[in-house]
């Protein structure tokens, strides 16, 4: 857990009947994801294969990323090499004002969330809309998203409804769903339109094909990407995967474990830019080669971010995401931030020392 | 057969009746029971927080008090974990302590096939320990063949009938230390947990684990319930007295 978890999570614990809406709609999709899993047979094995593979590659993780460069390259993209945050925020920032962009769509990306880019940009006039809707939601209300997979799911239909008639004009009182989604399509059909640059994140990186994964239930990252000329997909070093072979393994895991459907509805490939356009990949470190030298830490990064560890954790459905104060919340978030956000441990404790002084003497 | 019980410091401290049954159970199973009274905690609490230091001297102390006997038994999932699955990443090389729990040492080494009477509706509580570390069960989060050891040694029992609750293998928001640091979400577990077997119409929680019931019998009597916690020894003690 992170320090201050247990004040902050008092705004949800103290009010018990959201609360229990909240750790049920998140169970819910739990239940999904056991429905989904159970007419995959071979899934533990498949489980096992999955970390088998992520485990491979991130022994050979330079290989992989050198061999992922090489043909990304032959394939027409631009690769960037970013060491953190910063360096990432300032490659993207250069990429778009070499090229006069003011208008950004993005798709979701919780590495951008990670580099804070949305405020580097922004603080550089550059305006930013993220297209998932749960993500335009907190963007709106310029809050972090609370849970990796469903952005917005600390939030009820009515507060959305509220928000919308505020930011979109949408009917007071309005909170139909379905009428809420055509309202925020219309409104990001025309931000599509205008943009002049699309960033997506990027789910798999496929070393042998140079090619870039990414999955979305809305279509969002193909459209950001097929209408303004520039793509730019952001990765962490750990996305790779070896080979097409290996994707699949992925690709049959991820969906269900998210959100119990058998895979996303889009499922976008992209293997260099398109016809006239250009395409840059920015693969970046911030602190995932420390947490690969720690040998106690290192499986954290095989998490394919598929949230099934937050639908399960009966902390995070009673605490909300935002309690936890981090980028990536819940169990493995509380992994993940431990390497990010603290000094290292020191090695032995004063008792441990003062014990080894006395053996010594 | 002859063991040598392990028995929790707050088990014996705070609830010496689940010791005293767990040695009455195995004795009426025709075991010889040790107690060897120089044991100490296990260590768990430190370990858990990440003190492994002081988890050590704790660790090798547990190893030389038990190094003569064959079988140790516990009636704890966690401590017993702890034991198994935690000392030799503490101890590198050291040997291992013949540990079991006691559901799983009645079920997969004693095997004796339990009769008794226990005429009431009972919610099994899977502790997280017990179900992930010790694999008392099958727990819901993977697809395996459903199992329950502890169900299995009920299910010998008259009259004994069990509930089927809504969320299986939820934690109970005990988790040691965390129900200190985390008061408020722990008890917001506890509630949802008893609940769930209120729902469910039980009329005993039973579980291999003291330390989740005694989370939840501090709610339950902090709420005025009626609904009663048990241990699984105690439990089995009653109903094969």
């Amino acid at each position: 857990m992170t320090a201050g978890h247990p004040r902050r999570a008092l705004q949800l614990v103290q009010n018990p009947e959201r609360l229990h809406w909240h750790d049920q709609a998140v169970w819910f999709v739990r239940q999904k994801r056991d429905i989904a899993r159970s007419f995959v047979p071979e899934w533990e094995e498949l489980r096992s294969l999955a970390s088998q593979i992520k485990a491979h590659a991130l022994s050979r993780l330079p290989d992989y990323l050198e061999q992922f460069e090489s043909r990304a390259k032959a394939a027409g993209a631009v690769v960037h090499w970013a060491r953190d945050a910063d360096e990432h925020n300032r490659i993207v920032l250069s990429l778009l004002r070499e090229r006069g962009v003011t208008r950004l769509v993005k798709s979701k990306s919780m590495l951008t969330e990670e580099c804070k880019l949305n405020e580097h940009l922004e603080a550089h006039g550059i305006e930013v809309v993220d297209t998932d809707l749960g993500e335009r939601i907190v963007q709106f209300r310029r809050e972090p998203p609370s849970h990796i997979v469903m952005p917005a799911i600390h939030l009820k239909k009515e507060e959305i409804g509220a928000l919308f008639h505020d930011e979109l004009g949408t009917p007071e009182g309005l909170s139909d769903p379905k009428a809420l989604a055509e309202a925020a399509r219309v409104h990001m059909r025309e931000k599509f339109l205008a943009a002049q640059a699309g960033l997506t994140g990027v789910n798999f990186a496929i070393a042998s094909t140079g090619g870039v994964v990414v999955c979305t239930n809305e279509g969002n990252a193909d459209l950001g990407t097929s209408l303004p000329p520039l793509h730019i997909a952001c990765m962490g070093v750990e996305k790779i995967v070896p080979s097409p072979r290996e994707l699949a393994v992925f690709l049959r895991l991820l969906a269900r474990s998210a959100t119990g459907q058998p895979i996303t509805t889009y499922t976008s490939h992209f293997h260099g830019p398109k016809p006239g356009g250009e395409m840059h990949i920015v693969i970046v470190d911030h602190g995932r080669s420390r947490i690969l030298a720690r040998p106690e830490f290192r499986a954290s990064l095989k998490c394919i971010r598929c949230a099934a560890c937050m639908n399960t954790c009966p902390v995070y459905r009673r605490s909300g995401g935002h309690s936890y104060g981090v980028t990536v919340p819940g169990p493995i978030g509380s992994v993940l931030a431990r390497q990010r956000d603290l000094p290292p441990m020191p090695r032995k404790s004063f008792r441990a020392q003062w014990r080894d002084r006395g053996r010594a003497r | 057969m002859e063991v040598a019980l392990f028995i929790p410091c707050y088990v014996d401290q705070l609830y010496p009746q689940v010791g005293m049954a767990t040695a009455t159970l195995l004795e009426r199973l025709g075991v010889k029971v040790h107690f060897p009274e120089a044991q100490t905690c296990c260590g768990q609490p430190m370990a858990n927080s990440g003190f492994f230091d002081d988890a050590r001297p704790l660790a090798a102390r547990m190893l030389r008090v038990f190094e003569p006997y064959q079988v140790v038994v516990c009636p704890s999932g966690s401590c017993t974990s702890m034991v198994r699955n935690h000392f030799p990443e503490l101890l590198p090389g050291a040997p291992r302590l013949p540990v079991y729990e006691l559901v799983e040492f009645l079920h997969d080494v004693l095997k004796a096939p339990l009769r008794g009477r226990f005429p009431f509706r009972v919610g099994l509580h899977q502790s997280c320990h017990g179900l992930r570390e010790l694999r008392l069960g099958s727990g819901s989060e993977r697809l395996v063949p459903a199992f329950s050891k502890t169900a299995d040694l009920l299910a010998g029992i008259e009259g004994l009938q069990l509930v089927e609750l809504s969320r299986s293998d939820e934690c109970c928001g005990f988790g040691g230390t965390f129900a200190v640091t985390e008061e408020a979400v722990s008890c917001a577990m506890g509630r949802d947990r008893i609940a769930d077997h209120e729902r469910a119409g039980a009329e005993v929680i039973a579980g291999g684990d003291v330390s989740c019931l005694m989370h939840l019998e501090g709610l339950l009597r902090r709420d005025g319930k009626r609904l009663r916690t048990m241990h699984v020894a105690e439990l089995l003690a009653e109903a094969t007295a």
